[in-house]
C-alpha cells in the first residue's frame, strides 16, 4: 500500500537531490527501502552502512517500518568535530 | 549539557560552568580547524547540523559517559556555520574528583560526537574546489 512520506535531505544528499525536502508517495515498507528508491532517483552513491536515518525526529535503524505520514530524515555520512 | 551554537566557542568562558568545590580535575578538549586534510590545502570549513537531533543525541552521549565514569559535570558545545582556520569547532569539558575519569569521559564524548551527531562538514580548498568530508571518499571507496 502506498504511503505519503515527508523526506528531508541534508548536506551532500540535499545537493545531489537539488531540494531540501519533498513529499513522496512510496510503497517502501522500511526506511532502507525508501532510501534505495530515492537514491536511485537522486543519484547518490553512498553505501547504506555509512548513512543514518531518523524517523519522526528519532534516530532509527534502516529496517524500521514506515507508516503513512512519517517524516524521514536522510543523513549522509556524518563528520562532526 | 549539549549545546549547538553558530557564534565563536570560548572555552575559557565555558569551563567556568564546570567549576565545583568537589572537583579535583578538569579535562577539556577543543577541536580546531586545521589547514590540511588528506593532502589538500584547506581554506575554511563549513559545518551543517540538524540541531534538534544533534542536541538529543549529544545529551544521550553525555548521559552514557556519566553512567560509565563517575564525573561531576560534562558539557559539550559544537559550532555550525562557516569556520576559519584555527577556530574552535567543538569543545568538551569534564570535571570530576580525580583525573582518570575526567580524561576517560572527555575522550568518550568527543569520540562518539564525531561519529553519531548529525553534523556534516564541507571543506573549501585553496584551489577553489570543495568536498563533504567522509562523503566523496566513502562513495569512491565503496
Amino acid at each position: 500500500m502506498n504511503k505519503t512520506i515527508e523526506v528531508r535531505y541534508f548536506a551532500l544528499f540535499r545537493e545531489n537531490a537539488g531540494i531540501d525536502r519533498e513529499t513522496v508517495t512510496s510503497a517502501a515498507s522500511t526506511a532502507g527501502e525508501l532510501f534505495a528508491e530515492l537514491r536511485h532517483r537522486h543519484g547518490s552513491a553512498e553505501p547504506l552502512g555509512h548513512c543514518k536515518v531518523a524517523i519522526n525526529d528519532e534516530m532509527a535503524e534502516w529496517d524500521a517500518p514506515l507508516s503513512d505520514g512519517d517524516s524521514v530524515l536522510l543523513f549522509p555520512p556524518v563528520a562532526g568535530g | 549539557m549539549m549545546k549547538m551554537v553558530t557564534s565563536p566557542i570560548r572555552p575559557e568562558e565555558l569551563r567556568r560552568a564546570l567549576i565545583d568545590p568537589a572537583a579535583g580535575a578538569y579535562a577539556g578538549f577543543e577541536g580546531w580547524i586545521r589547514n590540511r586534510n588528506e593532502g589538500h590545502e584547506v581554506l575554511r570549513l563549513e559545518y551543517e547540523a540538524y540541531d534538534p537531533l544533534a542536541v538529543k543525541e549529544g545529551e544521550k552521549i553525555i548521559a552514557e559517559a556519566r553512567a560509565r565514569f563517575p564525573v561531576l559535570h560534562a558539557h559539550c558545545v559544537h559550532r555550525a556555520g562557516m569556520l576559519e582556520i584555527g577556530e574552535c569547532a567543538v569543545w568538551v569539558g569534564v570535571a570530576s574528583e580525580h583525573r582518570d575519569e575526567a580524561f576517560l569521559a572527555c575522550r568518550y564524548i568527543i569520540d562518539q560526537v564525531k561519529v553519531r551527531l548529525p553534523i556534516w562538514k564541507k571543506e573549501h580548498y585553496v584551489d577553489g574546489h570543495s568536498g563533504w568530508v567522509n562523503c566523496e571518499r566513502c562513495a569512491s571507496h565503496g
